[in-house]
């Protein structure tokens, strides 16, 4: 009976995702436009709160840096978006967002946690300032204008890099590297005394997370048309990630993936209509979860099945 | 060139007051209550705002609404610890836990706060004339409100520290920012010392916010960005020393200012490069062990 349930198991985790993915890869041949449209942005709060999970859920070093990896996305797409095929373009947005990582871990990963919070909750600002100083005094622009990229291709390379996202995110948490990092979570000094290089995981699962933030801003810039630098770099997109995974719970994979779903689906419709109040939620939900939900949709599901399947087995008097 | 001179000096140890306050309520909660508050420029833009509101609308002096602000910010501060802060200390499993959900938590507080400011005064910039005379300081020419606010600053900065360091219960603030358990042994009541400190730095905040409506426009996304100050003052004097912020706050006030007379538009970007530099010499910022 257990072997029955093994497998039947695996065939319900492998094959629930790929007909999901077969129906999203078809999406656009039967549904209105609308709806790619709506799912792409959905997909890109996926790919966020994922790659932010990569890092942050495993570790425990808290970034507030995605909107500073995203808007090297965006930057990238504008400008090199007119010279450049778009693949070409979104792979720079990823690598120099890597790059950033790269510079900003080495600088603060070898530091008590708190340093890198620290210096992540400001970097998106400082970027911000940077480059509307160096637009105003050097270039003499405000602003760019960013190619446009028909809807459905859009669609597409989300849901492609959404779908690479995923699926690194999953061989991570199955991998020795995976249980590296949530060792550093656990203990960081005794994942240091078992041998673990920390601060070297560390930096490099930060430049995994932020290679997706990067590449999923190349493609999102190509929509908004134009940016300056606060739209690009705005602090928003490194809240959002944060209260999606901790909504959602990162104990499992689908946990980040639920928990940006359902928000990027109300901001859809909320902050169009009621933006303060649509923020004004955001927050109470944010101190909701943190107080009562605290690992999170899953947490939430893992309690109540238990309690379920517990009162089967007393029932079956095992 | 002496009058430039002069001028830029004074000027920013003007904002260096107002500075060293908020630095010093941002190491009261991170030091003794342990909560990285992100949600600190929150309670400057209340002080500012409740300020401007008890000046236009029932035209009470704002230097006397400082009896009105501070109790009140205090109050909420209080109240937050008491309650949320409290709630996830109890519940988590170590101090690395409770360091990271406070965080957090503080950051759902900011978005609230936030918010419901945004939906009471709306999202317009804002500012009032009060004491804006013009006072001459040996050919540097200054508004009577910066030096009114200077003199309040050190005022509350000098009060504070003497409480800190002489009084019962100061003590009892520096023994719960060593070892909070022990402290707790020692028949301090833990959960009361926090609550007091919370409030205390909000309180600060929130006089910082009076001085800065003064001086200053403000509007309600203001927050974030004397937030990104507050924790760079803090590093800068060293996480957890209270002193050593107050230093910091000064030092970066100064900074901040020769930089914005020369270029506005790098200050943020020359604080976070002293910050970059800190990080790399001397993590443990001017004071710290």
């Amino acid at each position: 009976m257990n072997i029955k349930r093994v497998i039947s198991r695996g065939l319900f985790s492998l094959g629930l995702p790929l007909l999901i993915l077969i129906l999203l890869a078809t999406l656009p041949f039967y549904a209105p436009g609308y709806t790619a449209i709506l799912l792409s942005s959905i997909f890109m709060y996926v790919v966020l709160t994922v790659s932010w999970v990569i890092f942050s859920g495993s570790t425990g070093y808290i970034s507030l840096a995605p909107a500073a990896f995203f808007g090297v996305g965006i930057y990238s797409s504008a400008l090199f978006g007119n010279e450049l095929p778009l693949g070409i373009v979104i792979g720079i947005g990823g690598i120099a967002s890597a790059c950033l990582a790269l510079l900003v871990g080495a600088l603060t990963l070898r530091l008590k946690g708190i340093y890198f919070a620290i210096f992540t909750f400001g970097l998106v600002m400082l970027i911000a300032h940077l480059l509307l100083f160096w637009e105003i005094n050097i270039t003499g622009t405000r602003g760019r204008f960013v190619v446009l990229v028909d809807y459905n291709t859009i669609y597409y390379v989300m849901l492609a890099i959404m779908v690479v996202t995923l699926l690194t995110s999953f061989l991570i948490r199955r991998s020795k590297f995976g249980s590296a990092l949530q060792s550093i979570g656990e203990n960081e000094e005794a994942a240091v005394h078992i041998g673990i290089n920390v601060t070297m995981f560390k930096v490099i699962a930060f430049a995994i997370s932020a290679v997706f933030t990067g590449a999923v801003g190349a493609i999102m810039a190509t929509r908004w048309t134009y940016i300056d630098p606060f739209i690009a770099f705005n602090p928003l997109y490194s809240f959002m990630p944060v209260l999606m995974a901790i909504f959602g719970g990162m104990g499992r994979l689908y946990g980040p993936v639920i928990g940006a779903a359902i928000f990027s689906y109300l901001e859809e419709f909320l902050i169009t209509k009621f933006p303060y109040y649509y923020m004004l939620i955001f927050g109470i939900i944010l101190l909701v979860a943190i107080l009562y939900l605290p690992d999170g949709l899953v947490g939430l599901v893992q309690k109540l099945r238990r309690r379920i399947t517990g009162g089967k087995y007393a029932n079956t008097g095992r | 060139m002496v009058v430039t001179i002069l001028d830029v000096a004074i000027g920013g140890i003007m904002l260096g007051g107002i500075y060293a306050l908020i630095a010093m309520g941002f190491s009261l909660q991170y030091g003794v209550a342990r909560v990285l508050n992100i949600a600190h420029g929150e309670f400057i833009m209340l002080g500012a705002f409740i300020t401007w509101t008890l000046y236009t609308v029932l035209g009470i002096n704002p230097l006397l609404s400082l009896v009105i602000v501070g109790p009140a910010i205090f109050i909420i501060g209080f109240i937050l610890q008491r309650t949320l802060f409290t709630r996830l200390r109890t519940s988590s499993p170590s101090p690395g836990a409770y360091e990271a959900s406070s965080l957090l938590a503080a950051f759902g507080l900011l978005f609230v706060i936030q918010n419901v400011a945004i939906l009471i005064w709306g999202a317009d910039i804002r500012a009032y004339a009060y004491l804006s005379v013009p006072v001459n300081l040996g050919g540097a020419i200054f508004a009577a409100n910066r030096l009114v606010a200077l003199l309040f600053a050190v005022v509350i900065g000098v009060v504070f520290y003497l409480f800190l360091a002489r009084t019962r219960m100061g003590k009892a603030i520096r023994a719960a920012a060593q070892d909070a358990a022990t402290a707790g042994l020692m028949g301090i009541n833990i959960n009361q010392v926090l609550a007091l400190c919370f409030g205390l730095g909000a309180l600060l905040a929130g006089v910082a916010g009076l001085l800065i409506s003064m001086t200053f426009s403000f509007q309600p996304t203001m927050g974030l960005e004397y937030t990104i100050i507050a924790i760079i003052m803090v590093v800068l004097g060293g996480l957890g020393s209270i002193p050593g912020s107050f230093i910091g706050g000064f030092l970066l006030g100064l900074i901040g200012h020769i930089v914005t007379y020369f270029e506005p538009g790098l200050t943020l970007p020359s604080y976070y490069f002293i910050f970059t530099l800190l990080l790399l010499v001397r993590p443990t910022g001017i004071l710290g062990k």
